[in-house]
């Protein structure tokens, strides 16, 4: 694989963590932990991956990513505003009354975003139909959605697994953001969802298992599952909650608490 | 009014209808394609038609794709589980985001019947008219059930419409115009009103007849659009007769005789009777027999006219 694309992206990605820090920095709040752990896998999509046109934000064409764990905001308002849907002076503007940068991404306020998140288990439901239509239209744009790993605990996540399997839908390809950490702790000790690649192929779909910071992984994955027919595809990206930050790393402490100024600076000062 | 057509059954004919002039409706439903009568588009459309099994919350989210993707997704299930299995994807994923999906929730109210009440919903409109951005349409008739399908295709956003099980009356003929949020004044007096919506509009029809039996003149407005509701034309009927009777097959909390009572109260405040559920869950039995038992009758709305009217003429009851 291309190096000098790796180093890109990899260089890409530190610039969408420095942003997640900021926005979260200033507004006081939002959900670092688990933007940074995603942050590699939605900088390989905008910066690779999506066929996309940032002046043509409703292009029939394009390619959807649907960002269901909602939560994890700052990681897409920071790649659409790098990749130029809008400017990147907006995104401290996050959280804030009026910002189009709502706490949870809303499709009616923000170009670019796909589907309105926040409401844990939905994502992936609503990226199957808008592959449903991307077949009944015989168009061959691709659906990507990421699902947190706390997030599957909701039953509507195993409705759409189904759904998807029985409708074959090989133009989905889902990521698992497996950081291993909820709000309230470690998934395996809140309410476990392991196996889960083994969940994820009972369902019928094809299942790989990556290392969700290691760029040419996530780029052979998506590749790998472009050539999948007849089913639809999971990625689970083992990933790190917190990742690129040395003190948000693994704690879970940090899934819904922005860091302070001094400690903004302290991350700030890592990620360069 | 000898005809009796179920709203459902005008909803699957109305859909297929649609599907041959429309291509980009689609149609959803969960394992209850027979019942709600989407079947009838299935058979004809196959490719725009999706089975959902028995998953609600997975349909909505779906349906939610498939409109943000251009298309006009219709999907139908039993209102309790449409409206309340799946209210927060209704919320999130449909209402939140102003899309395209357009709820045919059929076996609406107590006339489920033998089902009893796990199926029998008395509180989907007030969960649906709560919603910002949904529109609710409740029709009477299996002519307002073709206009309010209709309507919603062409509406840009949400729309929710309460169907059916069993038999009603047709009330209009072919040349009746459906027009959202336009109540349809079925007849007038000036002794007091009833609003109704649903099934129980031809029942106040019938309750106006008898009650002119007696000298009493009472107007009928049909209101099958229950959000946004109708305030010039219920204000209106408040204003011409003094006394207001509302009738719906739902909770008399949160529905028709609550959006009523809230707009009254704040424009044009008369003697009002909420005649629906009274804050219970129903149960087993024929529909005819429910519908007496829990006071869903011309009889019953009689008595709360002669009620109202009671208390408009200050005697206090």
């Amino acid at each position: 694989m291309d190096t000098e694309l790796i180093e890109q992206l990899e260089a890409r990605a530190k610039v969408i963590r420095r942003h997640i820090i900021r926005m979260t920095g200033e507004c006081g709040s939002g959900h670092p932990g688990g933007s940074l752990s995603a942050a590699d896998i939605v900088t390989a999509l905008y910066f690779h991956e999506l066929r996309l046109d940032p002046a043509r934000p409703d292009w029939p064409e394009r390619d959807r990513f649907v960002l269901s764990k909602g939560h994890a905001a700052p990681v897409l308002y920071a790649a659409l505003a790098e990749r130029g849907f809008f400017p990147a002076d907006e995104l401290l503007t996050l959280r804030r009354l009026d910002s189009r940068l709502q706490g949870h991404p809303d499709m009616r306020k923000l170009p670019g975003v796909e589907m309105s998140t926040g409401s844990l288990g939905q994502g992936l439901s609503a990226a199957n139909g808008m592959a449903l239509a991307g077949r009944l239209d015989g168009r061959d744009y691709r659906v990507y959605v990421l699902l947190g790993d706390g997030e599957i605990q909701e039953g509507q996540v195993w409705e759409a697994a189904m759904a998807a399997a029985h409708y074959r839908l090989d133009n989905v390809t889902a990521f698992l953001d497996h950081n291993g950490y909820q709000i309230d702790g470690p998934i395996r000790e809140v309410m476990s969802p392991e196996p889960v690649a083994d969940k994820w192929q009972a369902f019928g779909w094809h299942v790989q298992i990556i290392n969700g910071h290691d760029f040419k992984q996530i780029l052979n994955a998506i590749a790998a599952a472009r050539k999948v027919r007849g089913k639809p595809s999971m990625i689970v990206a083992e990933t790190v909650k917190g990742k690129g930050v040395s003190f948000m790393e693994h704690q879970v402490g940090w899934h819904g608490v922005a860091p302070k100024p001094d400690e903004a600076e302290q991350a700030l000062a890592e990620l360069v | 009014m000898s005809k009796k057509i179920a709203t459902r059954e005008a909803y699957g004919e109305a859909l297929a209808q649609l599907g041959r002039e429309n291509p980009r409706v689609v149609v959803l439903d969960a394992d209850l394609a027979k019942s709600t009568k989407t079947l009838v588009f299935g058979k004809q459309f196959p490719d725009r038609f999706f089975d959902m099994g028995v998953a609600e919350q997975n349909m909505l989210g779906t349906a939610a794709g498939l409109a943000a993707a251009g298309k006009i997704a219709f999907c139908s299930s039993f209102a309790v589980f449409a409206a309340g299995r799946a209210f927060d994807q209704v919320r999130n994923s449909v209402a939140y985001t102003r899309l395209n999906v357009k709820i045919g929730a059929s076996h609406a109210g107590i006339t489920v019947g033998e089902d009893g009440a796990s199926h029998q919903s008395v509180e989907d409109i007030a969960l649906m008219r709560v919603l910002p951005n949904m529109t609710v349409f409740v029709p009477a008739d299996a002519v307002e059930t073709a206009g309010a399908v209709r309507a919603a295709a062409e509406l840009d956003g949400p729309v929710y419409i309460r169907l059916g099980r069993s038999g009603v009356p047709v009330l209009h003929g072919p040349d009746f115009r459906f027009v959202p949020g336009e109540a349809v004044t079925m007849r007038e007096g000036t002794d007091a009103a009833i609003i109704a919506t649903g099934i129980m509009t031809a029942m106040a029809l019938e309750a106006a007849g008898r009650l002119q039996q007696e000298g009493i003149e009472v107007t009928v407005l049909n209101v099958h659009t229950i959000k946004p509701l109708d305030l010039e034309a219920v204000a209106g009927a408040a204003k011409a007769t003094g006394a207001v009777v509302t009738a719906e097959e739902h909770s008399i909390i949160g529905g028709l005789g609550g959006a009523v009572a809230e707009i009254l109260a704040e424009t044009y405040p008369v003697p009002l009777k909420r005649v629906g559920l009274t804050d219970t869950f129903g149960e087993s039995g024929p529909s005819s027999n429910l519908l007496k038992k829990y006071g869903l009758t011309p009889e019953a709305l009689v008595s709360a006219v002669k009620g109202v009217i009671a208390r408009k003429q200050g005697k206090v009851l």
